[in-house]
């Protein structure tokens, strides 16, 4: 199938500025999907609310646009009922750890066969630029005027500690690798997170006096590195970037698929 | 074949009702005095091949029933105060994407966490109006377990004939307590299943563009037909839109929907109503000391009958004024600060004849406290 098959050409142009990250993530997981081969009508995607969960509306599977922070509940709720339906759930980084966090803790602590991909901007875009749990301390948002003094989760961390059994990092910069890391968290049977960093010019960008799209860009090729890179030894703040963990543990709709048996056996 | 009969509490009616009507799919979070409805449901769900979970908090158990209902499954939840104001986004969610679910609210003692395992009646507006935005939805009560079982299969069936989440407004008095429950053979009361769409694959589907007759055909999540799904104001594909016209006809329909379907989702019991000229109007286990005091007076020959309302919203305002407008008194009978009282005094047409016989401490209203507080309206001291 051609690249246009997976969209809704009929609700373009999309709403993001330009120069954002996230038609670039769109874009890498139409061709993640692609080479996957799977059926559009075998695929929901479930989303909250932020910039980065519009992604949903444009792609042509079953989608389902909900409210804020709550994507990974709803996806819960789908997945368990029909089992058989590959569940992904794009979030922005507000949307994912801040209202949501519950959510995501206890998603990944499941390991309920859901693909959680985190476009991580560093920024509340949709509201105008203020500070995420992302945001970092030092940096400037529209609430964090004299400078953020909070400090930042790290999104790989938090999904290896939570229980999540397939935990990767990849950047918009980086399409082909996040095409193929992408791929493989559809792929895996347990929760899976991609953390995607993306840029927002228009808020982030600007605020911090990084530039625009390409410069943003071109700053994710130099901050990170693939996992245990040379280069990691000599710069310990470079960001490492490919997949962290890859576990095969008991999945949630498979376990409940045996309590089912059990229950229809001694009740 | 013996009828079923069982003596159990009035949560375990509820989840009888819930799978008689199809139940497929529950998800929950402990509190009182709701908490037994999963429990019981976490042991007979699997046992029919449905699914239970127990999420991880109040919100999360909403939003999960929502997203298991777009799958093409009959969904519950349950709960009570401080959970049912969490729920309150998600049911929002609800009501504009229209998704067929039902709500249980087994009401104790507010606000806050107030008095967990004491009764109140005071989520009535609540369940109308805790979400925000014009809207309207479909409120059930009843004041007994055979009640409890036939409400909870008819939410069932209004959530699927209207494609709206439903809420079963019961009380902790109702919900603990223990009764006989006969349980009705298959096909006794009808069960009303999801409308689906007659749509051929390739055609295109308008999932928000209803029929002649108001009812939107669903397509299943996973099926052939792949739509969106958003809280956002939406065109009859589903897509988010902001012109004045999509915006005035969704809410308009959304409202409607419910609104002019009132007569026949107006469910109600009365009780020696033909000459009375005193008119006790209850619902829920209030309703159950009501009908005491009634049939006591009635037997000193006092011209005194209750009407028992068993949907509360949309409110049958119509049904109130038929029974109530020619009453000397009517007085309503609630265990909260005069919720229903306010709608049944907007419903007749002398204001000051409606009175309140209320108990707001947490303990039940008794057919004793009733009879003092009718002899106080009538002038003739306790």
């Amino acid at each position: 199938m051609a690249v246009n098959d997976y969209i809704r050409e009929r609700f373009f142009p999309h709403l993001w500025c330009a120069g954002c990250g996230h038609g670039i993530v769109l874009n890498g997981l139409i061709r993640a999907v692609e080479k996957l081969g799977m059926s559009r009508n075998e695929i929901v995607m479930v989303s909250g609310i932020g910039c980065s969960s519009r992604i949903s509306g444009y792609m042509d599977f079953h989608t389902l646009h909900t409210i804020h922070g709550r994507a990974l509940a709803f996806a819960t709720g789908v997945k368990l009922s029909k089992p058989e339906l590959n569940v992904i759930v794009p979030m922005g980084d507000g949307d994912a750890l801040s209202i949501g966090g519950n959510h995501f803790i206890h998603a990944a602590r499941r390991n309920i066969a859901i693909t959680a991909i985190v476009m991580n901007n560093r920024i509340y875009g949709m509201t105008g630029g203020q500070y995420s749990p992302l945001t970092g301390p030092g940096m400037l948002a529209t609430t964090a005027p004299y400078s953020n003094i909070d400090q930042s989760f790290d999104i790989v961390e938090m999904a290896k500690a939570a229980g999540a059994t397939f935990v990767a990092r990849t950047t918009t910069y980086h399409v082909h690798q996040m095409a193929d890391i992408i791929r493989s968290a559809i792929l895996h049977e347990g929760f899976s997170v991609v953390e995607v960093m993306s840029q927002c010019p228009t808020y982030f960008g600007r605020k911090n006096k990084q530039g625009g799209a390409v410069e943003m860009m071109k700053r994710m090729k130099e901050i990170t590195t693939p996992i245990g890179s040379k280069k990691k030894v000599e710069n310990p703040d470079l960001i490492e970037r490919g997949i962290f963990v890859e576990l095969d543990k008991p999945e949630y709709c498979s376990e409940y698929n045996q309590i089912i048996e059990r229950a229809m056996g001694g009740y | 074949m013996t009828r079923r009969i069982k003596f159990i509490q009035g949560n375990e009616a509820c989840v009888e009702g819930a799978l008689y009507a199809g139940l497929e799919f529950f998800a929950g979070y402990p509190i009182t005095p709701s908490t037994e409805i999963m429990e019981h449901l976490s042991k007979r769900l699997p046992a029919i091949g449905g699914k239970f979970i127990q999420m991880e908090d109040e919100i999360a158990s909403m939003c999960a029933i929502i997203g298991a209902s777009l799958t093409g499954q009959k969904v519950l939840t349950a709960t009570s105060g401080p959970g049912f104001s969490l729920k309150q986004e998600a049911l929002g969610y609800a009501v504009m994407a229209e998704i067929p679910c039902v709500i249980v609210n087994v009401q104790r003692g507010g606000p806050s966490t107030g008095v967990p395992t004491h009764v109140s009646q005071g989520d009535v507006m609540q369940a109308r109006w805790g979400t925000h935005g014009d809207h309207s939805l479909v409120t059930l009560t009843a004041s007994n377990h055979q009640d409890v079982f036939a409400m909870t299969v008819e939410a069932f069936n209004i959530a699927e004939t209207f494609r709206t989440p439903v809420i079963l407004l019961f009380d902790e008095v109702v919900g603990h307590m223990r009764e006989r429950l006969e349980i009705p053979e298959p096909g006794e009361i009808p069960i009303v299943n999801r409308l689906r769409t007659a749509v051929h694959d390739g055609v295109d589907y308008h999932p928000y563009l209803p029929r002649e007759d108001g009812r939107l055909p669903m397509s299943d999540f996973g099926g052939v037909h792949r739509y969106n799904v958003t809280g956002l104001v939406h065109d009859m594909w589903g897509f988010p839109s902001d012109n004045p016209k999509i915006i005035h006809g969704l809410l308009r329909h959304l409202v409607d929907k419910i609104e002019n379907n009132a007569s026949h989702i107006a469910m109600y019991k009365t009780f020696y109503l033909e000459d009375a000229d005193t008119v006790l109007v209850s619902f829920g286990s209030a309703a159950r000391s009501a009908l005491h005091i009634v049939k006591s007076l009635r037997k000193r020959g006092e011209k005194i009958g209750l009407l028992e309302l068993q949907t509360l919203w949309p409110f049958p305002a119509d049904i109130v004024r038929r029974y109530c407008n020619k009453a000397s008194y009517t007085v309503v009978v609630e265990m909260n600060m005069g919720q229903v009282c306010q709608m049944v005094k907007t419903a007749v047409d002398h204001r000051e004849r409606v009175f309140l016989a209320n108990r707001i401490d947490g303990v039940f209203i008794t057919p004793t406290d009733i009879k003092n507080i009718l002899r106080l309206i009538k002038g003739r001291g306790v």
